[in-house]
């Protein structure tokens, strides 16, 4: 209920009051800013985790081919099977909504770069766009391979940093610059840095275009994916493994392979080797929720307890509220309606502080432990509403307590 | 308007019981000025608590404008309060963070007047007591008696049944403590049934009636012709 009344009555003590309210805010604002920056620390320490850790994405399923084996209806064993764009395509449809990204890679081997009078010779891969998001590489410069180059079978390349270290000064002047393969010539997008040196040494370029001027079939030598994360490792090594081998099947039922052929269709689960970081993660979570929810017990009892110092501060002044025909029920609502305003408004404030330093100082702070920190809002104002209900009912108490004073007890002089 | 028959009422004091009031009898009609004097720890400010429905009673009878007063639950003692009391303290008990026209309004607030009315209504009551140009002062800018007129005008506000006035005067000097009895004898000739706890017997000679405890125990109840305070200020 609205009682503009009362709103004059509390906004008349707070006015009036200016240090009661000053030093109740404080303490809710300051809490829910240093719980806001421990959130997004935590976040940010998972974050630098998982990037620390992960080699490639924690998921990558590796799909490739080779000969087979084994004999298999009236085919002989040692053929050669070559995997194709329609087979990812096909795998693409049924298994949409497992996956997560997608790429399939067609690599040559040993291709010379020149720019200028500077050359070397590297591993050349034909990827699609969510390449960029399976292995764990960072942009240094630029941008990756993206769905218009794809479309367009455009002449772009993405290089490793070894490689714009070879041909250009700097990863910055590398961008847009033509390089020669081959006598076709490639506009450099960007430049990307992976954790695993060996990587550096790649040039990506759009499957389309690779596949147009190298090879008439539309091949593919290996498919890789990543699947929708799981919270726990059981589930995401169990999915993958399922995923895994309804693949391998489909493949060499297409290809027409022995199903127990081990040579003919491979692939390579990361998942399984994922085990530690999947712990380390949950650990760490684990961590940061009890230091959250310790953090908030903390706020709960100082809000609880400035609600009992304010009530022993106000003692007099409810007896002679009291002595003048104030109800308890009014004297209850007069201190929660007071503490509800405060917290609420310091709490957001603290929240939209915490949010502003996360963002000033978040964005620029990349160790090798922290990166990025940053806050789920959702989780944050579901924080500052816990806080307030939470303050409110350990506030109840000392307001219930108050508006039971005999005004007789609370006039006496001291 | 006042009727107590055989109260008594005692304290606890850690094991021992102390009683304060030992069989009280003692009525007060309405329109009377009414002095409760007596040496300290006599009773007498036990008395006025009960008489506010401040404190109860431990056996007897309470009437208060012909309602019985026991066992109220704090709901309906605060509407009693509200409705037939006006209390006037010795430390004036006035809000020190509101105005004196907010502290003159506060009874009616609990009443539920509108915000207009009460301002109209404090201003009428602040103006009987001539501190209509302090309406707006907080009171740690107002002297001793001024604050005591403020809470007297409070007390009125609500326009209670019956006033009660514990040591009134004890806080003040004797120029000022004459000027607040002018008031309140004003205000009993203008019908208002005052009662007033003094140990001062110049005050309690300003009053109508004497009435004097010692050791929880009535020991004498006499009327006197009033010693009009404004020939002393």
């Amino acid at each position: 209920m609205f009682n503009i009344d009362r709103w004059q009555e509390i906004f008349d003590a707070i006015a009036k009051n200016k240090l009661r309210t000053f030093l109740t805010g404080v303490s809710v604002g300051s809490g829910i800013f240093i719980l806001i920056i421990l959130l997004g620390v935590a976040n940010g320490f998972k974050k630098g985790t998982e990037k620390q850790f992960s080699r490639d994405a924690a998921t990558l399923m590796h799909f490739w081919s080779g000969n087979t084996s084994k004999e298999y209806n009236g085919l002989n064993a040692g053929r050669s099977i070559k995997l194709t764009i329609d087979n990812y395509e096909l795998i693409e449809k049924q298994y949409q909504e497992y996956i997560e990204y997608k790429s399939a890679d067609y690599r040559r081997f040993g291709m010379t770069f020149n720019y200028k009078d500077k050359s070397g010779s590297y591993q050349f891969t034909g990827v699609m766009p969510d390449r960029q998001f399976l292995e764990s590489a960072d942009l240094v410069a630029g941008r990756f391979i993206n769905q218009k180059d794809y479309d367009q079978k455009n002449k772009t390349i993405v290089i490793g940093t070894q490689v714009s270290e070879t041909l250009f000064e700097t990863h910055q002047q590398a961008l847009g610059k033509r390089v020669q393969v081959n006598k076709i010539q490639f506009v450099v997008v960007g430049v990307f840095k992976d954790p695993n040196e060996r990587e550096n040494e790649r040039v990506y370029l759009p499957h389309s275009t690779m596949l147009q001027l190298y090879h008439r079939e539309r091949q593919g030598s290996s498919f890789l994916y990543t699947l929708h994360p799981e919270e726990r490792y059981e589930d995401a090594l169990a999915k993958s493994e399922t995923f895994a081998a309804q693949v391998k099947a489909k493949l060499q039922k297409i290809h027409q392979v022995h199903p127990d052929d081990p040579t003919g269709i491979r692939y390579f689960n990361s998942v399984k080797n994922s085990k530690d970081l999947y712990q380390l993660i949950f650990g760490m979570k684990l961590f940061f929720w009890v230091v959250g929810i310790l953090t908030l017990i903390a706020g709960i009892v100082g809000v609880g307890n400035i609600m009992l110092i304010i009530v022993k501060e106000r003692t007099k002044e409810i007896g002679i509220r009291k002595a003048l025909g104030a109800q308890p029920k009014a004297i209850v609502v007069m201190i929660l309606h007071e503490a509800i305003f405060i917290t609420s408004l310091s709490g957001v404030s603290g929240l939209f502080l915490g949010f502003l330093v996360l963002e000033l100082i978040g964005k620029n702070l990349q160790t090798d432990f922290i990166y990025q920190p940053s806050v789920n809002f959702s989780i944050a104002i579901s924080t500052v509403i816990l806080l307030v209900i939470a303050g409110v009912i350990a506030g109840y108490f000392p307001a219930k307590y108050a508006s039971k004073i005999k005004p007789i007890i609370a006039l006496r002089d001291e | 308007m006042i009727e107590i028959k055989d109260l008594y009422k005692s304290y606890q004091m850690g094991k021992n019981v102390l009683p304060v009031l030992k069989g009280i009898n003692f009525s007060v009609q309405k329109g009377e000025m009414v002095s409760i004097m007596g040496s300290s720890g006599s009773g007498k400010s036990t008395l006025l608590n009960i008489i506010g429905i401040l404190d109860e009673l431990d056996q007897g009878t309470y009437h208060l404008d012909g309602l019985e007063v026991k066992n109220l639950n704090e709901k309906i003692a605060a509407q009693y309060r509200n409705k037939f009391l006006g209390f006037i303290f010795q430390s004036f008990n006035l809000i020190n963070y509101k105005t004196a026209i907010d502290n003159v309004s506060l009874p009616l607030y609990y009443q539920g007047v509108s915000r207009k009315e009460r301002e109209e209504r404090s201003l009428y009551y602040l103006e009987k007591v001539g501190l209509a140009k302090w309406a707006h002062h907080l009171p740690n800018e107002l002297s001793g008696g001024q604050k005591q007129r403020v809470a007297i005008a409070r007390a009125l506000a609500s326009d209670p049944k019956v006033l009660l006035a514990d040591e009134p005067t004890g806080a003040l000097d004797t120029k000022t403590s004459y000027e607040v009895m002018e008031i309140l004898q004003k205000i009993n000739n203008e019908g208002k049934t005052i009662i007033i706890v003094t140990h001062e017997p110049d005050i309690a000679q300003m009053t109508k009636r004497n009435v004097e405890l010692r050791d929880g125990i009535m020991i004498s109840d006499k009327r006197i012709e009033p010693v009009l305070a404004k020939d002393y200020v």
